[in-house]
Order: structure tokens, then sequence, then C-alpha cells
């Protein structure tokens, strides 16, 4: 009789825990997916998603897989963008030494129009790889919302960090060291 | 600690109030359901032992407990509905205009509160974590509520016995003693039976009982809030749920957001149509309207899917998928996605021409070009050996410190910087040309451009749209009805008899509407002899 009572207990007490714990990760679960759902971006520590973009002003392809071993640095911009216009002195400071230590910076254009692009890159004397994503798939990829947006890959080729909004000459600087290889 | 043995016999769990079998009142259990000596029975779940009321000593059984209280689900939702409400004041995050910092927004619009308001989070209230968490919270304490009292309830209302104790029946709301040695009692049996009763015997005691499903509602209707709230939750997860925004020019062949880059689309035609006003059915209500009234917003497009060998940003291998047109509330529906006619933009540039003239003699014309503003050249050569070099193109600009700039990438109010060849001149003039704006940079240019002509194109704003949750939403939605009808139209009733030496006693209970079960305990008694019982509690009043 009493050993019926304490093992209706022990069962009890085991069915409350697992009721309570699927509905907490239930909970936990939805809380987190609406966290990642307004920042809208591709989560940190994920594998960056390959693709295959033109260089502009030229015929050759940049594909991302094949930078394995480089960190890179993806930045998303645009002519019509102020603080991305910004930024790109700071980027053009820092990829001749950068580039020597194994890290590329690829610049994602989402410009609609070759000649506001190419007088931007004239006046800037932009000298690293500017790449055109004019039907936006690499912009939808990566999920991007506003712009600059710019990502930073290690050279295992995972997403190290994602920074909104317009960098800093320290802060560029610190980022790339991050990803800069051994 | 114990199980109680009622004098009746019946072993009781620990916690019960009432006896499962015959009714009668546990004595150190009364508090639990506040009963007293003076007053009728509590009969709130048939005084059925609640678990939480009793049993209460891990970490766990504290937090079981917790959400199994009533009372803390009341306040949970007491405290979400405030919530919401205070989140419907000012418009939520995504509803003020787009491109704007909603942290200076709210403190410029709505200043020193709508400050406030912005760093508690209301701005974005109903996918924030803590709003979210309330509304888990009460999800929890439904699912713990219902498993505490649903099976306590159901225990107690299979084991209950006709045999009821003393008290059982005289502390009953409605109760009747009659003193008469003639009652009926197949009479009334008959009568009980007649009104669909059941009817139970034990050594001569009485139990009727009708509609004990009507009971099972409120369960009912939590296991529809249930799949209702698990349905919602899938939202989150793309397989089941996407929602999505594509705006698509005229001629242009884009991505589909949210399909993975795996679906494009192009847009063939926007038509937007109006209602006639020449027709005299519509005149009346168009003049009342002051301006033209939308029929049908329509896109045509062709959906293509990308064969599967290409990476994103490649020049994709496109297959057509189908050529559909998109109307209000009339989607383009493919595999599991449909695309819904959301918004517009009409007019917006697509080629712009031009013609070099004198400066002083605007009928003049040396030639004329088009510039296709989506991809313009850089040179122009003309037949007449003009040569014209496009310096600069701004698509919508505006001046910003006395410099012209491009506020986005869409030719909404395109503007040039042109540098005029004339046949044989190695040195250019320059002028800045936009709408409403025709500028001689040096002042010194001999010739001018005019703008000739102009074709404009439309733009189309599809929602993306994967819905595999509604289905689920509207089975938890129809449980939810289905229980609440099962608990509202129907009620628990139940009679009782108890046989005594010169007469009978009789009780009865129901979990609503008292008058109605008074009514069919007059008409089960007619031509019994059995007194009518009175209704205890309006005495008590």
């Amino acid at each position: 009789m009493k050993e019926k009572t304490l093992n209706k207990k022990r069962k009890r007490l085991i069915f409350r825990t697992a009721m309570l714990a699927v509905m907490i990760g239930l909970v936990i679960f939805a809380v987190f997916s609406s966290l990642n759902n307004d920042d809208a971006v591709i989560a940190e520590g994920e594998k960056a998603p390959d693709f295959v973009l033109k260089k502009f002003g030229t015929d050759e392809s940049i594909t991302l897989s094949d930078l394995e071993g480089k960190g890179v640095m993806l930045n998303f911009w645009a002519t019509y963008c102020e603080p991305c216009k910004d930024e790109m002195p700071y980027m053009e400071q820092l990829y001749p030494e950068y580039k020597e230590r194994g890290v590329e910076i690829l610049a994602v254009n989402l410009d609609s129009t070759n000649i506001v692009v190419e007088k931007f890159m004239q006046q800037y004397g932009i000298t690293f790889p500017v790449l055109q994503d004019k039907r936006g798939e690499v912009m939808d990829l990566y999920k991007i919302g506003p712009i600059p947006s710019t990502l930073f890959i290690s050279p295992e080729g995972e997403i190290v960090e994602q920074v909104t909004g317009e960098l800093t000459l320290s802060k560029l600087e610190g980022y790339l060291e991050q990803i800069a290889p051994e | 600690m114990k199980r109680i043995t009622c004098e009746c016999g019946h072993e009781n769990p620990e916690g019960a109030v009432l006896c499962e079998a015959c009714g009668k009142p546990i004595e150190e259990n009364q508090h639990i359901d506040g009963n007293d000596d003076q007053k009728l029975l509590n009969m709130r779940y048939d005084g059925s032992a609640r678990r939480s009321k009793t049993y209460n000593r891990t970490f766990v059984d504290k937090v079981w407990n917790f959400f199994s209280s009533v009372k803390v689900g009341v306040w949970l939702i007491v405290i979400t509905v405030i919530a919401s409400a205070v989140g419907t004041i000012l418009p939520q995050e995504m509803y003020i205009p787009p491109n704007e910092d909603p942290a200076v927004h709210y403190r410029d619009q709505y200043g020193l509160f709508g400050q406030i308001y912005y760093q508690l989070g209301f701005h974005n209230l109903f996918s924030s974590w803590w709003y979210m968490i309330l509304i888990a919270m009460i999800g929890i304490s439904i699912v713990v509520a219902s498993i505490d009292r649903f099976f306590p309830l159901y225990k107690v209302l299979k084991k209950q016995k006709p045999k009821r104790h003393e008290t059982f029946m005289k502390k009953q709301r409605v109760f009747g003693k009659t003193e008469d040695e003639s009652v009926d009692l197949e009479l009334f049996k008959k009568n009980l039976r007649k009104q669909r009763f059941k009817v139970y015997e034990q050594d001569g005691h009485l139990l009727a009982e009708k509609n004990r499903f009507a009971r099972w509602g409120p369960y009912v209707n939590h296991i529809g809030l249930i799949v209702f709230l698990l349905g919602s939750l899938l939202r989150f997860i793309p397989a089941f749920y996407i929602d999505d925004f594509v705006w698509v020019r005229e001629g242009e062949t884009k991505v589909i957001s949210g399909t993975d880059g795996e679906y494009f689309i192009e847009n063939k035609d926007f038509i937007l149509e109006t209602y006639d006003e020449s027709d005299e059915r519509f005149q009346q209500a168009l003049l009342n309207q002051g301006g033209p009234v939308p029929k049908n917003f329509q896109t045509d497009a062709v959906i293509y899917k990308r064969s599967e060998s290409s990476l994103p940003g490649q020049e994709p291998e496109l297959e057509i998928v189908k050529e559909a047109s998109a109307k209000m509330n009339k989607p383009i529906k493919f595999d599991e996605y449909a695309l819904y006619q959301a918004s517009y933009q009409l007019n917006e540039f697509s080629e712009m021409t031009f013609k070099v003239h004198d400066k002083d003699d605007e009928d003049t014309n040396y030639g004329e070009f088009t510039v296709d503003l989506s991809e313009p050249e850089t040179v122009y050569e003309l037949e007449s050996g003009y040569r014209i070099e496009i310096q600069n193109y701004f698509p919508e600009y505006e001046f910003s410190n006395g410099e012209p700039v491009s506020v986005s990438r869409f030719p909404k109010n395109p503007a040039f910087v042109f540098q005029l060849y004339p046949p044989g001149e190695s040195e250019p003039e320059t002028s800045f040309l936009g709408i409403g704006a025709n500028i001689d940079a040096s002042g010194e240019n001999e010739y001018k451009l005019g703008l000739v002509n102009f074709d404009v194109r439309d733009v189309t704003g599809l929602t993306v749209k994967k819905d595999y949750t509604l289905p689920i939403i509207a089975i938890g939605g129809a449980i939810f009805m289905i229980g609440v009808i099962q608990g509202m139209y129907w009620n628990h009733r139940r009679i009782w008899l108890q046989p005594k030496e010169n007469g009978v006693w009789i009780a009865g209970h129901t979990n609503k509407n008292w008058f109605a079960l008074r009514r069919e305990i007059g008409k089960a008694i007619e031509g019994t002899n059995i007194q009518e019982p009175v209704d205890q509690y309006e005495m008590e009043k």
C-alpha cells in the first residue's frame, strides 16, 4: 500500500517534470526564434553561404568558397547610402596591409546602374573588388536589412561578426584583425 | 499523507474534501474549499482531491502548483491585457515610416512619453521577449491547471455512488424532506427517465444524472487554445510559415524574397484600372469621391525556378514555372508559395529622350538620343557628329550642401551631368539636367540639352506567403468553439433521493441554471407525493 503510494508519487514527479520541460523548451524556442527574426540576419557562428558574383567592370567572377583560407570582409553598400560612402575610405586605407596578411575585402554593391558605381569608384579610387548583385540574390541570401551591413568571415568560412551601420577606422581594424589568418 | 477511509468504506485520496463515493465532508480537509458547518457545501470540482492544494514538496511541484493556481492564471491574463492595451497607444515600430530611426521617431513625435514608450520596448511589444513569455506562461498555466482539475473531477464523477451521506444531502443547495409513506418511487423514476436522466440505484437510494459531458467543456476548450498557441508558435519555423515582400519593376526579373533564392519573378505588366467616369451607374458615387476610384490592381508575371546546379549570384538558369496574374485577393500560387498583390508605385521613369539645340533657340535640333535609365551608356554618339558623355547620373537627386546626390537607386527623379562635345571640338560643354533644372555649368555654353520625351513604368509590390499553420490554427479554433458550446449549452444536473423511515429526502445539484433544475425536479415529482424541495441558497440570503 505504502509502496504503491510512493510509486505513484514518483510517477507524478516524472510526469510533471517532463510536462514542464517540454513546455519550457517550447517557450525558449519561441523567444529565441523571435529575437533572431528581429535582427533578420544570418546567425553569427554559422557557415557563410556560398555565392558567386561578377566583379565590377570586368568579366571576372568571384566565388566565396574559393577564398577559403583567407579572412573575408563582406560589405553591403550602395552609392546613395551616406554612411556607406563614409566608411569606404577606411576600407581603402586598410586594404593593402590586410591583403598582404590574407584578408580579402568584398564590397557587394546594390545599385542598379553601372555608370553610377563606375563614377563612384573613380572618384574614391577604390582598389578592392566591388561585386555586382543586381538581382539582389546575395542580399536576400544573407538577409541583409538596412545598409551598410558588414560581415566578417573567418578563414574557415564561418561568420565571426555581423555589423549593421557605419564602422569607424579603429573598429574596422579590430574586426579585420579577428579574421586575419595566423 | 495518508489515504482517508470514509465511514461508507470508500478509500479517498489525500486531499479529498468530500468522500468520492458518498459525499460526506472529510473533516480535516474542509478548509481547502472553505466549507463551514453553517453553510452549504462548496461543490466546485465535487470536492475532489486537487493535488495542487495539498502536495507541495520538491521544486518541480512548487513550479507546478504555481501554474496550477487559477488566481495566478487570471493575474497573468490581466497583466497581458493591460500590456496589450498599452501597446496600442502609439503605433508599433512596423507602422512608423520606413528608414526612420525608431529611437528618434518616438521622441520627436510623442515627446517624453514616446521616449519612455520606446525605451521600455512597447514599440515592438507583440514580439518582445517579455510579452511572449507572458503569453507562454498563460499557455503553461492553462495546461497545468487543466491537468490538475480534469483528472480528479473525472475520477470523482466516475466513482460517485447513489448512496449519499446525510450531511451531503442536507448541505446541497436544492434540498427537501418529505414525510409521507405513500411516495411513488416508480413514477418518480419514470418521470426522470422521460426527461432523459440516467437513473442509478443502490439499496433504494437513487441518483439521477444527465449531461455529465458538459463538465468537460472547459477542458476541451483549453485543448483548442493549446493547439491554437502551438499553431502560432510554428509560425517561427520557415518550413511552416513565410511572410515576405518583393518590389518588381516592369520588365525586371528578380529573386522572390523568402524562397531561398529558388524562385524568380518577372513583372510583365502592372495594370491599374479605375471605374469608368462616363458610366452613369458610377457617376454620382465618383463625384462624391472626388477622384478616380481603382477597380483592379493586377500584376501580369512570369514565375521562374532556378535549375538546381547554379550558385546564388551566378547568372541563373531559369525554368518557367507559370505565367499568371496576381489580382487583389487572387494570388499567384506556385508550389507552396502564394504572391498577393499588395502595393504599387506608378510612373517611375524608365527612358528619357533628349535633343541638342542652340542655347537661345529651342526650335533648332542637332540630334536626339535616348537614355535607358536602368542602364545608361557612358557615351552617346549622334549622327550629326555631336558626342555626349554622361559624367554623372543621379537616379533620385537632391541637393545636399549645394552638391547633387542620389538618395536611392530608383529613377524617381533622375538628373544627369552631361558633357557635350560639338563636332570637331575637344573641349566639352558641361551642363546639369534634371526635372525642372537645366543648369549651364560655365555660363558660356553655346548649346543646350532639352528633354523631348520620356517613358515611365510601374512598380508592383507583392506579398510572398507560405502558410501551413493556418489549418492547425483553424482546428484549434474549432476545438475551442466545440468546448465552449459543450460547456455553455448543456448543464450537468444531478438529483439524489434517499429513502427515510417515513418518507424521502431529495437533493439536487447543477453547475448552472438552477431554475431549470428545479423545474425538472418539479416535473419529476408530479403525482409522486414527494414535496417540492426548496432552494436553500435563496433562503440563506
